[in-house]
């Protein structure tokens, strides 16, 4: 499926959530001269094609107690690392696991996933148990417990131009 | 948005609970979604709006709405750099308010400032990540998506 320019501006005009009320939907068209049927039938377009991952309530797992929030990272053969990946994306805790480019000589860790907990203790040992699961516990690791949340939000695809008037008419929240 | 550290979380109830939950996908794709929750719940519409908006304004929810595929809707990466401990605050702030990062995160590694840059296209990308460079002083790393082995769908809450 390719986006179209509408499909587009819907994703734009979505980046802060629906709006709290009683006919959401018809209120986003309303902004953009789309009926509310163009705008559902455009969401659910976009979710059968598997653009939109999925359509819901985004939580912020810090306000909810998860105080632990871990990116761990190992370095590991590129012949190995497809299996290890869909092993550790299965192991419990883990919420979200992927294979990146190695990065600066001092970062060379290429399979990530991410552990969202309530404690350190309780997202390390779920972070060695996985580790063990997938066949990585002899591998070179990195944990990275996040510290100060500077920004957490929808991704918004603006050009800059758009962008910097956003920020400045209602502050990056 | 409660300040951070923030030891005591205000009392969830039930209703709250499953109304965070819930709903993290297939919420309803139809003209009157909050009153069919309302009806699957057994309480009010009214009621349903009230509490989603005091648990959007306890910071609880970020949003209702479409989480996408990554290179969708434009290009995006994840960027690490390795700002002087003492200007990081200012440093991740700065970076932060750039309109096309969206996460952007402390963590505890030489590497100390993390984040997800999503723009229109890659030109619009790197320029980011060059603004960020001159912002932190620093190169600034481009991790790109390989593969995917688990994508966000959401996970269910504990709440213990």
């Amino acid at each position: 499926m390719e986006l179209s320019p509408r499909d587009r501006a819907l994703l734009a005009a979505l980046a802060d959530g629906l709006p709290l009320a009683p006919s959401p939907y018809a209120a986003i068209g309303r902004d953009l001269g789309m009926a509310e049927a163009e705008v559902l039938a455009r969401l659910r377009a976009m979710l059968a094609a598997g653009i939109i991952r999925r359509f819901g309530v985004v939580v912020r797992h810090h306000e909810l107690g998860y105080r632990a929030n871990a990116m761990i990272a190992w370095q590991v053969p590129d012949a190995a690392i497809d299996a290890a990946g869909r092993v550790l994306a299965t192991q419990p805790g883990v919420t979200l696991c992927y294979r990146r480019a190695p990065g600066p000589p001092d970062w060379p860790y290429t399979l990530f996933c991410m552990i969202h907990g309530r404690d350190r203790a309780t997202v390390l040992a779920q972070a060695e148990q996985a580790a063990r699961n997938a066949g990585l516990a002899d591998m070179p690791r990195a944990v990275l417990f996040s510290g100060r949340r500077f920004q957490q939000r929808g991704a918004r695809f603006a050009t800059s131009e758009e962008g910097a008037a956003w920020t400045r008419s209602t502050g990056a929240s | 948005m409660p300040a951070p550290g923030a030891p005591r979380l205000p009392a969830l109830d039930a209703i709250d609970r499953r109304l965070l939950d819930g709903w993290q996908r297939d919420f309803p794709l139809e003209p009157h979604p909050f009153a069919r929750l309302a009806s699957e719940i057994g309480i009010t519409e009214a009621e349903v709006l009230a509490r989603l908006h005091a648990l959007r304004d306890a910071g609880m929810v970020g949003r209702i709405g479409a989480v996408v595929r990554p290179h969708t809707a434009g290009c995006s990466t994840l960027a690490a750099v390795a700002v002087a401990p003492e200007r990081l605050d200012a440093v991740g702030t700065e970076i932060a308010a750039l309109a096309t990062v969206n996460h952007c995160y402390e963590r505890e590694h030489a590497l100390n400032l993390w984040f997800v840059v999503a723009a229109e296209d890659e030109a619009a990308m790197l320029e980011t990540m060059a603004r960020a460079a001159a912002i932190a002083q620093a190169p600034v790393h481009d991790l790109r998506l390989r593969s995917e082995y688990r994508i966000d769908l959401g996970f269910p809450l504990q709440w213990n």
